[in-house]
């Protein structure tokens, strides 16, 4: 059945009440039920919770094959948890028919491949996808299809009983005996630990993993012992030095420069752009050193950020440092700056995932956004977004809060250049939609501006400031020209990743790729 | 063209190709490798025959090791690597004859 | 192939900015930053064993790629290296819109380039006279001589001083007030004025040194030249901005272009505007500034 972003969803994966995706905000006023664990009671006083290994905190909640296991993803690259719970669960318990419900994954988890082909995991449930799991998972090894989320859409999907967590692992820079975690004050920081937070509250068991263990009581607390059934202490659960950077550096690269400085000419052509404005920008080069020059229009007109939200990340906080915005929330942290400055720079706070980009709650951060920047991997001439798969098909990213926050900011802009290498960045079809074109408003390429013409209010703005812009179709032609047409990529049928929108709905799904090779024909 | 001597043009920096030619006793023999093989292999691989063509080569093996090289730098990469292959890349060569 | 329109011996000329013509990545589409000219340089950029790899990627980029109203400039190789006869073959062959000649240090250094353009001109088929040549002082020699090379040719539009080579001639380094080079550029800057051509200053080469390029910038416009020579897009702006025309110039231009075709009209030679005597004299820089004006953006109108 074709969807309203007009991709073909087979019908088997339409059950259970399961519908293809029907354009924004279509749940909006239903009801949802949401779901209950079944946790233990620890009434008799305990002195502690801590368990020696990862493979004794397993068998104590009852580790069997066919769970799911859930992680968050706040070490990033530098992550060791999923590996290491991984390794024991299957190595040395022997388990099978595994489930990964992940926040994210990313390179540091090349070794899952392994245990996919191995047929030990069966199932993965993340926002991101890459490096050898990607290909592996693009060359239909996993068992099931992945199902691929936003930010918003995993909490959503927990809360509602569609994912029912076995036992989460919580990956704690410092934790007390007894499973109150932080993300700072030990040697692997991280920061907000915000995407733990409702794995935590929803997951029949709670397993805490850390390489720092303090005094009790560890407050204020991100993952609180209420939820916590075992603590392991392990030597590091991470890389620091890819957990977070030493600094978010603004890009020197003057082509980054010269589309941040268009992006922040059409935001302050808005009129939401004045005193008290919302705003968030993700961390990719052009993205980020828009607050640079949003910060000149700021002074110009002597306004002030009220409040940002997001993974932040160095200059952000200086923003915040600097009294330019009034309050930063904060759900991931990208650099030190960020992990030393959340929950003591004043006005820096933390917030769950579900705070921030649930389409099924009372109210996420993110509907009260005014502007989101946001790159692409693809953007097509329906405005429809790619950030999961290349163009050449195979899983390499993550839609992550891309289309949580373009649903819900008033308006949404991508920044990317219009190719890269002899890639059309601009092109007719997405290789896959992540986030759907009625959520973006303008694009912002090296070649040139384009409104979405369900903006004409939009268009207004530009025209009034004097801003160049162009239609899609024009940037698309421009792309082409440049690297030639590219020739339909060849797919099996066999899905391999379904990509749910935000809602629930599907929005579109990954098939496998069949690889062009020389003289098939 | 004659390929007399093994020779290669171009770097595997991204937006750039390397060529390698040799000669061979019959034929073109192509062998290639792209970052961007699912959506341009065919497209390249036409390039490069179709260039090698223009120069009169048919007796070649071709290595095309190409990082998303456009195609006006793919047909410059193979041009240079013939040219070099019969120490004829320094000097007046043919421009807008067989080079177009 | 791309078409390019016959070259300008005289357009807008604030900003040249040099890219390697034997990077792919950097050639295909640097003129998306919107300098007047980009400089695609086959001298110092190309390692020696790479020349002949160079033309062959310029060739097709000049062949392939849509510069669209930027002018295209190459910079081949000295008159002393085995390379320059075939990058003056190819710049010609590709339709290049000129050629910069390096370390040009006399009259007959123009003439020699000019005899082999023609020749090439002569071989691909291109109209004679289309490609236009700039000259590149770097050595005491040929400050000393830069009005003959200025003068040496019809085809030649501008000059510019390259300050790495010349500085070291001179036992000198850059100096924050631009003591090292103020003679040179002077010298220059009245020979370019003398042959009625235009005159360009070198590139600012510390990039973390915004200040200092700035400063470079403003003494530039305030000696008079018409442009600079760059090294990275994040230059461009800048430079821009300073050769752009205040308000109060474009206004009084304006007045005295209309002013004068009014009173011409009339037949009157001599006349006033806000009480300032103008004759013809003042027309040429009037019309210059509201060119200038246009192409920042700056004024719309359509008295040029």
């Amino acid at each position: 059945m074709k969807n309203a972003v007009g991709r073909e969803i087979p019908d088997f994966l339409l059950k259970d009440g399961r519908e293809v995706y029907q354009g924004k905000n279509y749940m909006d006023g239903k009801y949802i039920q949401k779901a209950s664990p079944r946790t233990r009671r620890y009434e008799k006083p305990q002195e502690s919770k801590l368990v020696e290994t990862l493979a004794d905190a397993l068998r104590q909640c009852g580790a069997r094959s066919g769970m799911t296991f859930s992680f968050h993803h706040h070490l990033r690259d530098g992550d060791y948890v999923v590996n290491m719970v991984m390794k024991a669960a299957i190595e040395e318990l022997g388990l099978e028919d595994l489930t990964i419900a992940a926040s994210s994954l990313g390179n540091a988890h090349d070794p899952i491949a392994d245990y996919i082909e191995q047929g030990k995991v069966i199932g993965i449930q993340t926002s991101g996808i890459r490096g050898r799991m990607g290909e592996v998972v693009s060359a239909g090894k996993l068992k099931t299809p992945a199902i691929i989320r936003s930010h918003g859409g995993r909490p959503r999907a927990i809360e509602g009983g569609e994912v029912h967590i076995d036992i989460a692992f919580i990956a704690a820079p410092t934790s007390d005996c007894v499973g109150n975690c932080r993300g700072i004050g030990g040697k692997s920081n991280c920061g907000s630990m915000g995407y733990a937070m409702t794995d935590a509250k929803y997951a029949d068991h709670v397993v805490v993993v850390t390489d720092c263990l303090v005094d009790f009581p560890n407050m204020p607390a991100s993952v609180e012992a209420i939820d916590v059934d075992a603590v392991v202490v392990v030597d590091s659960i991470g890389n620091p030095k890819k957990i977070a950077s030493a600094a978010a550096r603004i890009s020197q690269n003057p082509r980054d420069l010269m589309m941040a400085e268009n992006v922040a000419k059409v935001i302050a052509s808005t009129p939401y752009f004045k005193e008290g404005f919302s705003f968030q920008t993700g961390v990719g080069g052009p993205s980020l050193a828009a607050n640079l020059f949003l910060e000149k229009y700021m002074d110009e007109r002597n306004i002030k950020m009220g409040w940002a939200i997001g993974g932040i990340c160095g200059p952000m906080v200086e923003l915040l440092k600097k009294g330019k915005v009034g309050k930063v929330i904060d759900v991931q942290d990208f650099d030190l700056d960020a992990v030393n400055s959340i929950n003591q720079t004043p006005n820096h706070f933390e917030m769950s995932a579900s705070q921030y980009a649930n389409p099924a709650n009372k109210g996420a951060f993110v509907n009260k956004l005014d502007f989101v920047v946001l790159a692409a991997l693809e953007i097509d001439t329906g405005f429809n977004v790619n950030v999961l798969t290349g163009s050449d098909g195979v899983l390499r990213g993550a839609p992550g809060g891309h289309p949580d926050t373009a649903a819900g900011a008033k308006c949404c802009i991508i920044v990317t250049p219009l190719i890269r290498g002899r890639m059309a960045t601009v092109c007719e079809h997405v290789v896959t939609v992540t986030t759907p074109g009625d959520c973006v408003d303008v694009l912002v390429t090296d070649y040139g501006i384009a409104v979405n013409p369900l903006r004409p209010d939009l268009i207004e703005c530009l025209d009034k400031a004097g801003i160049p812009h162009v239609t899609v179709e024009e940037l698309k032609e421009k792309a082409y020209s440049l690297v030639g047409r590219p020739d339909d990529l060849q797919w099996e049928d066999e899905v391999v990743a379904v990509l749910e929108a935000r809602d629930g709905t599907i929005l579109d799904v990954v098939r496998k790729i069949r690889p062009y090779t020389l003289y098939r024909d | 063209m004659e390929i007399l001597k093994p020779a290669i043009a171009g770097t595997l920096e991204s937006s750039d190709v390397q060529v390698a030619v040799e000669p061979i006793e019959e034929g073109v023999e192509i062998y290639l490798e792209s970052s961007v093989m699912n959506q341009y292999g065919r497209q390249i691989k036409d390039t490069v025959l179709q260039t090698l063509e223009r120069l009169g080569v048919d007796k070649v093996r071709i290595t095309v090791l190409d990082k998303g090289a456009l195609d006006c730098t793919i047909k410059a990469r193979v041009e240079c690597a013939v040219f070099r292959s019969c120490g004829a890349s320094d000097a007046n060569i043919p421009w807008g004859g067989v080079i177009r | 192939m791309i078409p390019r329109p016959r070259p300008e011996r005289f357009r807008l000329r604030r900003t040249m900015m040099f890219m390697n013509a034997q990077k792919p990545g950097l050639i295909k589409d640097a003129y998306i930053y919107g300098c007047d000219s980009i400089m695609l340089d086959l001298e110092d950029a190309v390692a020696e064993n790479q020349k002949d790899a160079a033309r062959f990627s310029l060739y097709h980029a000049l062949k392939t790629i849509d510069y669209g109203d930027t002018e295209v400039i190459v910079r081949i190789n000295g008159l002393d290296t085995p390379h320059w006869q075939e990058d003056i073959r190819v710049c010609v062959a590709g339709g290049a819109d000129g050629i910069r000649i390096a370390k040009c240090e006399s009259a007959q250094d123009v003439l020699t380039v000019e005899k082999a353009v023609e020749a090439a001109e002569e071989e691909f088929g291109v109209e004679k006279g289309r490609t236009l040549l700039m000259a590149a002082l770097e050595s005491p020699k040929g400050i000393l001589n830069a009005y003959e090379i200025c003068a040496a040719s019809p085809r030649m539009f501008g000059v510019a001083i390259s300050g790495g080579d010349f500085r070291k001639c001179m036992q000198t380094t850059p100096q924050r007030d631009g003591v090292d080079m103020m003679v040179a550029r002077g010298q220059m800057l009245i020979a370019a004025r003398a042959a009625g051509i235009q005159c360009f200053d070198t590139v600012f080469t510390n990039l973390d040194d915004q200040e200092g390029f700035e400063a470079e910038v403003l003494q530039n416009k305030a000696m008079g030249f018409d442009g600079k020579s760059l090294i990275n897009p994040k230059q461009i702006r800048f430079v821009h901005q300073v050769f752009a025309p205040t308000e109060k110039e474009i206004r009084q231009a304006e007045k005295i272009v209309r002013a004068y075709r009014e009173q011409s009209a009339a037949g009157v030679g001599v006349f006033t505007v806000d009480g300032k005597m103008i004759d013809i004299a003042f027309i040429p820089g009037a019309e210059r500034t509201l060119k200038l004006a246009r192409a920042c953006g700056l004024w719309e109108g359509d008295l040029v």
